[in-house]
């Protein structure tokens, strides 16, 4: 289960509402400064994005494939996850973590088989993801491990029944962060799941990693690029990353995936966070962004103070 | 993969069988075991069911029990409900001198899961045959402590009726 490039459940734009990219296809020229090419590619991409049914998940191919997922996991990357008795037993909740490696990620591997080990793999569990993950060929396995396209009518779905969700907020934006950046939770301001859990009533629980960010030396997101090329409207691809990464060396876009350092993936997840409960009937959505993104640093940074040397650990 | 480990310990088999048979005392000295949670109504004995998980590698594994065997003094088996499939088994034979010779048994693996499967479970057994070991060390420590200060209260017991 390879590059999930998770985008924001229902946070692709702040405070407004989301669009589901699957059920709502643009049909604005997006694309049109990228030219022809890119315009091709996004109506190909669109077609592409299958319907969310969550009945695709197939907990019989996860038991099979999560020993393939032990061994990257275990040998390859080292993976340690911490917390998972945080999580409530039961019920929906909606997991939100911090996005790291690119769009190989290596820490929703770790915290995929970790979590399936951990509750069964009868446990409802779905992942949210970037629709050029969802239409990229060969990547269709990841509907039965219960990836869907991020949006917000497949996060609704997923929660109503009563499943386990895992988004990344940070999507795009974070997963492609300079190296240098590594270490610091990075949403882009994107709040739209904070309003995804007041709506279904469901705790959040904060999943936070390290190590993805050094499985290749990540050198800029490529905001201006994808602009240029007009990505952002046709693709929902605010960034063209630029990575030092094999094999390729230079690598522009990651749309091929690389192959990653085995950084030692650390994933730690703390306790559920009952929003009515911590900040009243009609919270303020900037203060609780503001105390989740906040809580996620610190775990960040004394996660952070125990790697003694990067890939290492 | 089948794992076993084995261990003489310095008790008769009904000190020994007071550990095994009881699911509240594994956490104490059931090695690499996160989890150890009475299911069933029945906290011990056949049919008795646990929810139990074992730190390998970079997950914690295992799933639901449930015990099928359940000779007292000699035998105690389980097998998996759900989670990666296994069969574990407590064997205590007495032995001469008022010892009792404890064999603990695990085999396991994920049906259908191929060369993956295969490969995952001979790496994992140095890990798995590991926590057996130190869970029969530590199971002997306890016994055997327990043995002694079971028959010093009878010296002393014996020693305050002759007095």
């Amino acid at each position: 289960m390879t590059a999930i490039d998770t985008a924001a459940a229902a946070t692709r734009n702040g405070d407004g509402p989301v669009q589901s990219a699957a059920q709502e296809p643009r049909t604005s020229s997006g694309g049109a400064r990228g030219g022809p090419l890119v315009s091709a590619l996004a109506r190909e991409v669109r077609k592409r994005i299958p319907v969310a049914d969550l009945d695709n998940r197939d907990p019989d191919y996860i038991r099979e494939s999560l020993p393939r997922a032990w061994l990257l996991s275990s040998l390859w990357f080292r993976g340690e996850v911490r917390g998972l008795g945080n999580i409530p037993e039961s019920g929906p909740v909606l997991l939100v973590g911090n996005h790291s490696g690119g769009n190989l990620t290596p820490d929703t591997i770790v915290f995929t088989l970790a979590f399936s080990t951990y509750f069964g793999v009868e446990r409802a569990f779905y992942q949210l993801a970037h629709n050029l993950v969802m239409s990229a060929p060969g990547l269709g396995f990841l509907r039965k491990y219960g990836t869907v396209a991020a949006s917000r009518e497949n996060a609704n779905r997923a929660l109503d029944a009563g499943a386990a969700l895992l988004v990344y907020p940070g999507g795009d934006h974070e997963v492609h962060r300079p190296t240098w950046d590594g270490n610091r939770i990075d949403f882009g301001g994107r709040k739209g799941f904070i309003r995804q859990a007041l709506d279904r009533d469901v705790p959040i629980v904060p999943v936070v990693s390290i190590g993805g960010q050094e499985t290749a030396l990540f050198l800029s997101r490529g905001g201006g690029l994808a602009k240029l090329l007009g990505l952002d409207r046709a693709l929902r691809l605010k960034v063209l990353p630029i990575s030092l990464a094999l094999p390729w060396g230079i690598n522009v876009g990651d749309f091929l995936g690389h192959i990653p350092l085995p950084a030692k993936i650390t994933i730690e997840t703390l306790p559920p966070i009952h929003l009515r409960q911590e900040f009243g009937d009609d919270p303020d959505v900037d203060e609780i962004f503001d105390h989740i993104t906040r809580l996620m640093q610190d775990t960040l940074e004394a996660l952070a103070a125990e790697r003694r040397f990067p890939v290492i650990g | 993969m089948r794992v076993v480990e084995k261990v003489e310990v310095s008790a008769p088999p009904e000190v020994v069988w007071a550990y095994v048979a009881d699911p509240s005392r594994y956490l104490h000295f059931m090695s690499g075991i996160t989890r150890w949670e009475v299911v069933s109504d029945e906290p011990a004995g056949l049919g008795a069911r646990y929810r139990m998980l074992m730190r390998v590698g970079s997950a914690e594994v295992g799933g639901l029990i449930e015990i099928v065997e359940y000779d007292e003094l000699r035998d105690l088996a389980w097998s998996s409900v759900t989670g990666l499939d296994q069969r574990g088994r407590w064997r205590l034979r007495e032995r001469p001198a008022g010892r009792t010779h404890v064999e603990l048994r695990l085999a396991y693996g994920v049906a259908g899961a191929g060369l993956a499967g295969w490969l995952s479970e001979r790496i994992a057994a140095p890990t798995v045959q590991g926590h057996l070991r130190r869970s029969l060390h530590q199971l002997k420590r306890l016994v055997e402590h327990e043995q002694l200060r079971r028959l010093a209260a009878q010296r002393r017991e014996q020693r305050t009726r002759v007095a």
